[in-house]
C-alpha cells in the first residue's frame, strides 16, 4: 500500500517504512539508543531527500525520548539540573547547527558533510565500543576494584557547580560543551546523538551508570524539539506523516526490544550494538570513495 | 469529399462525448483544424498518489504526423559535478541552468526524426536534447556547457521525469488519435503547457496549446500549505504530536 508524503514528495510504502520503524525501535530497545543513526541513513537509501530525512528523524526522536524518559522519570534516574545544563548547551548548539545546515545545503556539501559525520563518529565510538566490551568479557572473571572517578585537568576548570543526583562537583563549561557538541551532531545527522551523549557523560563526566540514559533522554527531547522547529521554519523539510509512520513502528518494536534486552548480558549487547555501528560505518564510508554511477547530480538552488 | 466531411463530423461528436470538447471545437475540427482535449485538466495528488495517467484526444484535417510535448513547471536547476579529492567524492563545479522545466514529457505516431526537419525540432524545442538550457554563469566553456547539460538530462531521465522515448500516439483511423500521457509519482506542483504539433510533407502546418494543472489537494495540500505559510505553528504542532505519541505509548505500554 502505498500514501504519498507531502513534504518530501514522494510515494512510499506503507509497510516498508512502519517496518523500518519497528526494526530499528527493536534495536533502540535492545540496546538503550534513540536508533537515529540507523534510521537517517535508511530513510535516505529508499530514496527520502537527505534534509528531509534529517530533519524528519529529529521529530521522530522527540517522540521516542519522551515515551523512554517517563519510564526513567518513575524509577528517579534523571538528573534535571544536570540535564537543564546540557540543555542550554544543547539548544545553542542545535541552533548552529541547523544554520549550518542550511548554509552547506545551498553550497550542495550538505550531503558529503552528513555522510562524513556519520564516518567519523560512528568509527569512534563504534570502535571504543568494541574494544570496551571485548576487555570486559576477557576480564569478567579478574574483579578489580575501582575508583568511582578519575580526576583529570578537566576538574580545574572554573565556574563549578554541584550536581546532587550525579554526585558530581564540576566545572559547568564541560557539560555545556557537550550540549553544544550533541546540539551539532543532532541538527546536522539527524540523530539524537545519544551515542555520543552517553559515552561523554559516563567517561568524560563520570556520572553514575544508572542516570545517564534518563538525563541523556531528558535533554534530547528539548533538543530535537528545537531542531525540529527550526528545520520547520528555516527549510520546510519535517514531513509530520513520515514522522507519524516511524514512530508508529518504532514504539511497537522498541517495547519488545526491551524485553529482549533484559534477556541479554550487558557486554554481549554492547558488543553487539558496536558492530551494527561498525557497519553502517563502513557501508557510508564505501559510498563515499568508491566511484559514483554518475559524477553530475542535479538541484535546485538554495538545495530545496 | 462528402464522405470524409461526415467522417470528420462524426469523430468529432466522438470525441466530444468521449473528451468533453465543446461542440463548437467539434465544428473547429469539421473545418479541418487541430483540435485537442485532456481527459481531465487536473492531476490532483491526493494520499494515495502513485503517479497518473492523462488521455489526450484530439482530431486533425486528414493525413500527417503528430507529436505532444508537455512542459513542466519551469525553474532554476543546479548541476554539480563530483571530483575525488583525498579518496572522497566531492561536489565541485557547479552551474545554474535558467528556467529549465521540471518535467518533459513526449508522444508520436512514429520516430519524431522521419517526419520532423531539424532545424523546427531546434526552434519549438521537440526532443529532450533540444531543450532550451541558459547557464547563469558563462565562465565555463560551450564543451563544458554541454557536458553539464547532458547530465541534467541523464539525471532527469533517471529520476523519470524527462522522456526516454515518446510515448505511443496511436492514431484511430485517419483523423482521430489518442495519446497516453504518463506522470510518474515525483511529479512537480504547477501549470503544465501541452503543445501538439501536426507536420505533413516535412513541414510544420499546425499547432495547439492546451494546459494541465498538477496539484496537490485535500490532506496532502493542507498539510504541504500549512508547513509553508505557518512553519513555526506546522514545527509546535509537529512536536505536540510527537509528545503525545510518546506519551501515550508509554502510557498503553505500563499496562502490557
Amino acid at each position: 500500500m502505498q500514501i504519498y508524503l507531502p513534504i518530501a514528495e514522494l510515494s512510499v510504502n506503507i509497510f516498508l517504512i512502519l517496518g523500518m520503524g519497528a526494526g530499528v525501535g527493536f534495536l533502540s530497545g535492545l540496546f538503550g539508543v534513540g536508533g537515529g543513526f540507523l534510521l537517517t541513513p535508511l530513510l535516505i537509501f529508499v530514496g527520502i531527500p537527505p534534509a528531509v530525512a534529517v530533519a524528519t528523524e529529529a521529530n521522530q526522536i522527540v517522540a521516542s525520548s519522551i515515551s523512554g524518559v517517563l519510564a526513567h522519570w518513575k524509577r528517579g534516574n534523571v538528573d534535571f539540573k544536570m540535564g537543564l545544563v546540557l540543555l542550554v548547551g544543547g539548544v545553542v548548539g542545535s541552533t548552529f547547527g541547523v544554520w549550518l545546515f542550511k548554509i552547506l545545503r545551498a553550497m550542495g556539501q550538505i550531503d558529503l558533510t552528513i555522510q562524513l559525520s556519520y564516518v567519523l563518529f560512528l568509527s569512534i565510538v563504534g570502535g571504543l565500543m568494541l574494544i570496551e566490551s571485548i576487555n570486559a568479557i576477557v576480564k569478567r572473571k579478574q574483579k578489580k576494584t575501582q575508583k568511582l572517578h578519575q580526576h583529570y585537568w578537566i576538574h580545574g576548570l572554573p565556574f563549578k557547580i554541584r550536581f546532587r543526583k550525579s554526585r558530581l562537583y564540576i566545572s559547568a563549561t564541560l557539560p555545556l560543551g557537550i550540549g553544544f557538541l550533541v546540539g551539532v551532531l543532532a541538527a546536522i545527522m539527524g540523530v539524537s546523538g545519544g551515542f555520543v551523549m552517553v559515552p561523554a557523560m559516563i567517561y568524560l563526566l563520570g556520572m553514575p551508570t544508572a542516570v545517564v540514559v534518563g538525563t541523556s533522554l531528558f535533554q534530547i527531547i528539548f533538543v530535537t524539539a528545537n531542531v525540529t522547529v527550526l528545520q520547520a521554519v528555516n527549510t520546510q523539510t519535517v514531513d509530520v506523516v513520515l514522522a507519524m509512520l516511524l514512530l508508529t513502528g518504532g514504539v511497537i518494536g522498541a517495547q519488545i526490544g526491551a524485553r529482549f534486552g533484559n534477556k541479554m548480558q550487558g557486554e554481549h549487547l554492547r558488543g553487539l550494538l558496536a558492530l551494527i555501528v561498525l557497519s553502517v560505518c563502513a557501508k557510508i564510508g564505501y559510498d563515499l570513495v568508491s566511484t559514483p554511477l554518475d559524477l553530475y547530480s542535479i538541484g535546485l538552488p538554495g538545495g530545496h | 469529399m462528402k464522405y470524409s466531411l461526415l467522417f470528420r463530423v462524426f469523430f468529432g461528436l466522438l470525441l466530444a462525448l468521449a473528451a468533453n470538447i465543446s461542440p463548437a471545437q467539434a465544428a473547429q475540427a469539421a473545418r479541418g483544424e487541430l483540435v485537442v482535449d485532456l481527459s481531465n485538466p487536473m492531476v490532483a495528488i491526493t494520499t494515495g498518489f502513485t503517479g497518473a495517467d492523462i488521455l489526450l484526444f484530439g482530431v486533425t484535417d486528414g493525413k500527417g504526423d503528430v507529436v505532444v510535448v508537455v512542459r513542466g513547471p519551469q525553474r532554476d536547476t543546479v548541476v554539480r559535478r563530483k571530483y575525488q579529492v583525498a579518496g572522497v567524492w566531492v561536489n565541485k563545479d557547479t552551474i545554474t541552468f535558467k528556467q529549465v522545466p521540471g518535467f518533459y514529457g513526449l508522444a508520436s505516431n512514429r520516430p519524431i526524426a522521419e517526419f520532423a526537419p531539424l532545424v523546427i525540432r531546434k526552434e519549438n524545442q521537440i526532443g529532450p536534447g533540444f531543450i532550451q538550457m541558459v547557464p547563469a554563469d558563462t565562465s565555463f566553456s560551450p564543451k563544458e556547457i554541454g557536458l553539464f547539460k547532458d547530465a541534467l538530462i541523464r539525471n532527469k531521465q533517471n529520476q523519470g521525469l524527462y522522456s526516454l522515448d515518446p510515448d505511443k500516439l496511436t492514431f484511430l483511423g485517419n483523423e482521430l488519435f489518442r495519446a497516453n500521457l504518463n506522470f510518474p509519482a515525483n511529479v512537480t506542483i504547477g501549470t503544465y503547457g501541452i503543445e501538439v504539433y501536426q507536420f505533413r510533407d516535412k513541414k510544420l502546418i499546425n499547432k495547439r496549446t492546451t494546459l494541465l494543472e498538477v496539484r496537490k489537494i485535500g490532506f496532502e495540500a493542507g498539510v504541504y500549505n500549512f508547513a509553508h505559510r505557518h512553519s513555526l505553528a506546522y514545527g509546535v504542532i509537529a512536536i505536540l504530536i510527537a509528545g503525545m505519541a510518546g506519551w501515550l505509548a508509554n502510557a498503553v505500554f505500563r499496562r502490557v
